[in-house]
């Protein structure tokens, strides 16, 4: 029955705007469209850190940049649907394969710091660009398909087939033999390699992979929220990402969905009650580093 | 572009990297020992400047502001250490990244709670405040000569700490292999207890130094701690060696880059070219840099274990 839960949880998302009286809950339909964006993102690094063991800094790279290159795109006049989907995600892909190239040479300290530094490079050249709103950010839009207008409505139908879909990939990869392998490459790294099996090949494909599922994330938050900033490049906003996964529960399929939402959860809930409410989330998360090995599934059980 | 300009901004290189340096050294060898990423050692930093910053608005002198700064981050290191990171050491990095993380959003808002949001003005002291002339015709501001006095002092300090006495032996020892210093009798412990506070005082210091450069602001910290992570991972973790090296590249790379890529595109782009790209480019020249020498030197320039 436990094992139901999260389906329910999907089912009840697909039907919450449905029973929603129209109007009023706007804005909750709103602030579901946002956990199931950061969901997709959390899963994204679920795959690398969770199932991969990368302990990577910089994940919000490949999500702010997504964001900012359908914002630039919008900015420069470029209207076609065909053109604001899909290139942001080809960026997404070329930019964690060039990154993924040269720091999966890495590992340990050196790759967390390293992730970190390629992130934060990032976001220095998004900030100097001042035509596109360096440190204030820039304004983006929906785009519209020609068979359907992105309302809020619409709009969280889509996000909601983006994370089934994102959800369905991670599973599919998971159990074929790449997915094992990646999980083995965690557990015992040079087991692996000495039976054969290119590990840094496999990391690379992965990281590229979970550089997608993040680029499709922040490509969708720029429409969402119709704004891009540059916290969303931020080591920050990594930071959060990597918070969502273990308080979910890393190297657990629902991991990733379950943190991004508890999160959120949590800091709209500091957020109403202080004015120093990042002070919260800070003891927060100290307690969850200290005593939360395993995530919140522990308690819900599950497999992985 | 003149010898004046150039020589100037060699003398700000000097000064960005020796107190980059002061940094990167309490960080790396934390780092290095205890193999254990401190993110919050930026926030040490920014602690460092709002107590100098407080102690000179009261006080009006320097020399006590930069010895309170000091002392006070001695004192929270020590805290810090027992209270929360000596249960980090043991833990996997990934939740050591998470913990110090949470601790400069934690810092952040106490800081944000004491002081309040406004960044604080600290001033340079009026009698530091002039030029000194180093040659005829070549002008330099006073404090930031001072500043490179100090780092340079401090530099050697650490130098002679490090490789000049016994608990230098039982650092160097650490750092190159932990179980074995263990096992010979190093009290790891109390070692490491005293070298964070150590690296706090320096981050105090350099913070009350910088204070009047920068502005003492919350998130200063964070700034500071990339470039700390790219010295760093440039100099090789766990070497103060690699630490001097790595701040000093950075710190020239940096302060050069910003004041001279701007001029060279100018001189060899159009105009609109050169303002987009020029200060862009300045930015990241410090990854690229650190990208270059890890192509090299995956693991730095003077790594401490192979």
């Amino acid at each position: 029955m436990i094992r139901l839960l999260p389906w329910l949880f999907i089912a009840f998302l697909g039907v919450f705007p449905l029973l929603a009286p129209g109007g009023g809950e706007d804005f909750y339909v709103s602030v579901l469209t946002k956990v199931m964006i950061y969901s997709i993102a959390a899963t994204s690094l679920n795959l690398i850190l969770g199932y991969g063991g990368m302990v990577s800094f910089g994940h919000a790279a490949y999500f702010g940049s997504a964001s900012y290159a359908l914002a630039i795109l919008m900015r420069e006049g470029i209207v076609s649907p065909w053109l604001l989907w899909t290139v942001p995600l080809i960026l997404s892909v070329i930019l964690s394969f060039f990154v993924g190239a040269i720091v999966l040479r890495t590992k340990g300290l050196y790759f967390i710091m390293i992730t970190f530094a390629f992130a934060q490079m990032m976001y220095y050249v998004a900030i100097s660009f001042k035509q596109y709103g360096g440190e204030d950010g820039l304004k983006a839009g929906r785009a519209h398909l020609p068979f359907l207008y992105l309302d809020d409505m619409a709009f969280y139908y889509v996000t909601l087939a983006a994370l089934i879909l994102s959800l369905g990939v991670l599973r599919k990869l998971l159990r074929s033999r790449f997915g094992l392998v990646l999980q083995a490459s965690k557990e015992n790294e040079l087991r692996t390699i000495v039976l054969g099996y290119n590990v840094y090949s496999i990391r690379l494909i992965a990281f590229v992979i979970s550089g997608a599922l993040a680029g499709l994330a922040g490509m969708l938050m720029a429409q969402h929220t119709q704004f891009v900033t540059p916290y969303h490049l931020s080591w920050h906003f990594s930071g959060h990402l990597i918070m969502m996964v273990i308080l979910g529960g890393a190297g657990r399929f629902w991991g990733g969905v379950l943190g991004a939402t508890v999160l959120s959860g949590i800091e709209e809930l500091f957020q109403n009650l202080t004015i120093h409410w990042q002070l919260f989330v800070g003891v927060f998360m100290l307690a969850v580093a200290f005593f939360g090995q395993g995530g919140l599934i522990r308690f819900v059980g599950g497999r992985k | 572009m003149t010898a004046l300009l150039v020589f100037e901004q060699i003398l700000n290189s000097l000064q960005y990297g020796l107190m980059l340096f002061l940094l990167a050294a309490g960080l790396t060898l934390v780092l290095g020992i205890m193999d254990m990423i401190n993110l919050a050692h930026g926030s040490l930093y920014m602690l460092g400047a709002y107590i100098a910053a407080s102690v000179y608005m009261a006080t009006g002198d320097f020399v006590l502001a930069v010895a309170g700064a000091a002392l006070g981050m001695g004192v929270v290191g020590l805290l810090l250490e027992f209270a929360v990171v000596r249960h980090l050491y043991h833990r996997d990095h990934l939740t050591q990244v998470l913990a110090t993380f949470a601790l400069i959003l934690i810092f952040n808002e106490l800081v944000r709670i004491f002081w309040g949001p406004q960044p604080l003005l600290m001033s340079v002291p009026p009698a530091l405040s002039g030029p000194i002339e180093l040659l005829p015709g070549l002008y330099y501001p006073t404090y930031r000569l001072l500043i490179i006095g100090v780092g340079l002092v401090l530099a050697v300090g650490l130098f002679w700490l490090v490789n000049r006495t016994r608990m230098g032996m039982w650092v160097r020892a650490g750092a190159s292999n932990r179980e074995m210093a263990r096992a010979m009798g190093v009290d790891i412990r109390i070692l490491f207890r005293i070298l964070f506070a150590l690296g706090a005082a320096l981050a105090g210091i350099a913070g009350a130094f910088l204070g009047p450069i920068f502005a003492v602001q919350v998130g200063m910290g964070e700034n500071v701690l990339t470039t700390l992570i790219v010295a760093i991972v440039i100099g090789g973790i766990g070497s103060i060696k690699g630490a001097f090296v790595g701040a000093l590249m950075v710190g020239f790379v940096d302060t050069a880059g910003r004041a001279f890529l701007p001029l060279l595109f100018y001189h060899l782009a159009s105009p609109d070219v050169a303002s987009n790209l020029g200060p862009t480019l300045a930015s990241v020249l410090i990854y690229v840099l650190m990208a270059v020498v890890l192509f090299f030197r995956p693991q730095g320039l003077f790594p401490v274990r192979t």
